[in-house]
């Protein structure tokens, strides 16, 4: 091999190198943090793991939101129209969180079956509804008919 | 009649844009004279068009014309005039008026500010533009008319602004980040028009350098404020959430980033030429993905627009044929194109090429995580969310690599450095920079913290790294003003964007390490300590706005049981929508923000309240500051203007 062939040699081993270990790294961390989201059903139905971190969403439940006495603990329902979700969370909930209004909350299920959120999301736009919430409703009208 | 002029005032400029999109480029390739020198009148027909148009949208809102549908959907009589004017771009459509406004008007600047230029390069240049242009003004007309009008029966008044967007904020964000974005429609026409020309050298990269820095300085601004705005007006006190829409403007910086760094090299030695193409290709194909990800709604995100399929659909398209027709041009031509002069290992030319994986590799990654829902959605795996751990686990590595290379790159030559002369350069600074890492958290904090010493040494790095260069340009020099005077303006540049890049890492640093935050239910005369602060909750009362109630809060911050500042955070419900806004208060200073947001009314008359204590925010936003200052103080530099100066005659 000529002197300029075997530099150019190492820089192409170093980038594939470099480029197979950023790769690996990446679909490592993503592997680690993605965020599965659930419909209620399926939670109901008891498809969502115990524990790991996911996302729930649906609309909140009328007259089902209470807060506890002393804390900023709050529980509320969330529903697809077919089955319920109890989520309980503490802190501010955000300014447009209200019954009626879809929500997604990120969290994990305890044993109870009550999903502990520890982020609660509501759009700033009240007209607008989360895709992922659109379309397990849709899902649910077309089985449906 | 008002809405109809603006409405007719848009189909002229498509059709200028049409004319601007063919005559020039044909006449360019024919070597007609005649045909290219019709580019710069179209371009400025073109811009007086769309601004005639923006003009009677604006007319619209200020005189509540409730007929036009836009209008009536974003704007009330009781707003505020300077809301209702920035309610132009408080939707899609209006946005997308902006976006045409600006982009003719970046057409109109390179016609009158490229006298250097010759005509073909012009020609092909405004062309280009021309059918950027078409396609986003077509776009406008086709499915997002801001003209639309409800006949013959309108509403009495408007359904309201949103009223995160009824703030100062929305009047400054929008259109610094849309020059941005825009701005490389630029960087992009002049690589196309190298490419179609297959000339390529040095003065090319002088004329395209200064729009790119501009853009890229109007880009970075642009986030900066949206980051600001989002700490004060969201009521969380988060500064970056990795939201798709965010990401959809950080992606174009990154690369933007990559690209002007790239150009200096090709502007300077003549390298890297294809790969300056490519980035100026692919930093204006990210901000139209980026107006894709934000207007068509595919991605939940904070930004949660309305969605429409089929406006989604256009831009995908757009999108679709930008890059697929740049790309293969680039494929054709790019193998013309040959680098000039040689470099050796350890140079300022590898060090810019390291620093230029970095942003390409980093803006990839923010890619991958924005897409990755998309893509597993589209194979049937579910739907999912990537959230904030991905990309701070991939983001702060490399970002902490890059950073210790910038330090390195300021030391360097062009063509050759000994690494002798290097390391005589560079002790001094990292020696500095590691002892006052591992001192600051034992002196600042409560001992060592590994995450404080990296991102405090890596900082300082960058800063003391200039720095030191720049005072090792004094050590022969006879006085120092007339040394002062002789550095290029571009130089000065350089070293304020770096600095600026040092300052946000202090700021990201301390404030994601040293806050402290806590979520209260307070009555009336409670008390709650955080960070060596006690914050008094002294109950609200109702104060009226414009448009608006407000319950507003007393609380008054004591240092030492000395009061420093009464802050008086609110919860507003706007009238129309009946809409709940939370309006925290702040008090900012260089070391420190503390930070009060309320958040609901609880049945015994507490409330919850949220408080923060965040050191060294602000150093964040300086930073960007700087960065931005930095990209335009190389603009200003002499050589743009002299080399004009200089032709100018031959050209007359």
């Amino acid at each position: 091999m000529t002197p300029k062939r075997k530099k150019r040699l190492t820089i192409i081993l170093g980038l594939v190198f470099g480029t197979a270990l950023i790769v690996g790294l990446v679909m490592y961390a993503l592997s680690e943090n993605i965020n599965l989201f659930y419909s209620t059903s399926q939670i109901a139905n008891g498809e969502a793991p115990v524990g790991a971190r996911i996302r729930a969403g649906g609309m909140v439940v009328d007259n089902s939101v209470k807060r506890f006495p002393d804390s900023l603990k709050v529980q509320f329902a969330i529903t697809d129209y077919e089955h319920q979700v109890v989520v309980e969370f503490t802190g501010i909930l955000p300014d447009l969180f209200r019954e009626g209004q879809g929500i997604i909350a990120q969290g994990k299920m305890d044993a109870n079956g009550i999903f502990q959120a520890d982020e609660v999301l509501a759009k700033h736009d009240e007209n607008y509804m989360p895709p992922e919430i659109a379309e397990s409703m849709k899902k649910k009208q077309e089985a449906q008919q | 009649m008002n809405p109809e002029i603006g409405g007719f005032a848009l189909i002229i400029a498509l059709f200028l844009s049409v004319v601007l999109a063919l005559i020039p480029i044909y006449g360019a390739s024919t070597a007609n004279e005649m045909w290219m020198s019709y580019a710069k009148p179209l371009a400025a027909g073109q811009f007086l068009f769309v601004f005639i148009s923006f003009i009677c949208l604006g007319y619209a809102f200020s005189h509540d014309d409730f007929s036009v549908v836009y209008v009536a959907q974003h704007s009330n009589s009781q707003m505020p005039i300077q809301f209702k004017l920035s309610a132009i771009w408080g939707g899609h459509e209006g946005s997308l008026l902006l976006w045409a406004l600006i982009l003719t008007g970046w057409t109109f600047a390179v016609s009158r500010f490229s006298k250097a230029l010759p005509l073909d390069m012009l020609a092909r240049v405004l062309s280009v533009m021309g059918i950027v242009a078409t396609g986003f003004i077509s776009f406008l007309l086709i499915t997002s008319s801001p003209f639309a009008r409800y006949l013959p029966r309108y509403p009495v008044d408007g359904a309201d602004l949103n009223p995160l967007l009824q703030d100062f904020g929305l009047i400054v964000h929008p259109p610094m980040l849309y020059m941005g974005y825009v701005g490389f429609s630029v960087a992009f026409a002049f690589a196309i028009a190298a490419l179609l020309s297959g000339r390529m050298d040095a003065a090319w990269a002088r004329w395209a350098r200064p729009w790119t820095n501009i853009a890229w300085a109007f880009l970075g601004m642009g986030i900066t404020l949206g980051s600001w705005w989002a700490y004060y007006e969201l009521g969380w006190g988060g500064w970056w959430f990795w939201d798709p829409v965010e990401n959809a403007s950080l992606m174009p910086w990154l690369v933007g980033t990559a690209l002007v760094h790239s150009l200096a090299a090709t502007e300077k030695r003549g390298v890297f030429k294809s790969w300056t193409l490519l980035l100026a290709i692919f930093a204006f194909s990210l901000s139209l993905l980026g107006t894709f990800l934000v207007r068509s709604g595919v991605l939940t995100s904070v930004h949660a627009f309305a969605s429409d399929p089929e406006r989604g659909f256009f831009i995908l398209m757009l999108l679709a044929l930008t890059m697929g027709g740049s790309l293969t041009l680039y494929a054709l031509k790019a193998p013309n194109v040959k680098s000039e002069s040689s470099f050796s290992w350890l140079s300022r030319e590898v060090l810019l090429l390291i620093n230029n994986v970095f942003l390409t590799v980093m803006a990839v990654t923010v890619l991958l995580g924005t897409l990755y829902p998309l893509l597993i959605d589209a194979l049937g795996q579910g739907k999912i969310s990537v959230g904030p751990p991905y990309f701070n686990a991939v983001f702060v590595p490399i970002m902490c690599a890059m950073s210790i290379a910038m330090g390195v790159s300021v030391a360097v030559r062009w063509r050759e450095s000994t690494p002798k002369a290097v390391l005589d350069k560079l002790w001094k600074p990292a020696v500095f920079s590691i002892i006052c890492g591992l001192l600051f958290p034992m002196i600042y904090g409560n001992g060592f913290e590994a995450r404080v010493f990296l991102g405090i040494s890596i900082s300082l790095w960058v800063m003391s790294s200039v720095v030191t260069e720049f005072i090792g340009k004094f050590r022969n020099a006879q006085s120092i003003t007339s040394r002062l005077k002789q550095l290029p303006l571009s130089y000065y540049g350089m070293m304020v964007a770096h600095i600026g890049v040092g300052v946000t890492a202090v700021g990201i640093t301390l404030v994601s390490n040293y806050s402290e935050e806590r979520d209260m239910r307070m009555q009336t005369g409670d008390t709650v300590e955080i960070a060596d602060y006690q914050f008094t909750f002294q109950g609200t009362h109702v104060v009226k706005g414009a448009n608006y109630m407000a319950d507003q809060a007393t609380i008054v911050v004591a240092e030492d049981g000395e009061t420093i500042v009464t802050l008086r955070p609110e919860k507003r419900r706007y009238n129309v929508k009946n809409a709940m806004m939370t309006e925290a208060d702040i008090d900012a200073s260089l070391f420190r923000d503390l930070y009060v947001a309320l958040g609901e009314p609880l049945e015994d008359g507490s409330w919850a309240v949220r408080m923060h204590y965040k050191p060294y925010v602000r150093w964040l936003w300086l930073g960007g500051i700087l960065m931005a200052l930095g990209g335009l103080l190389t603009v200003a530099d002499k050589r743009y203007r002299q080399r004009s100066a200089r032709q100018e005659p031959t050209n007359a």
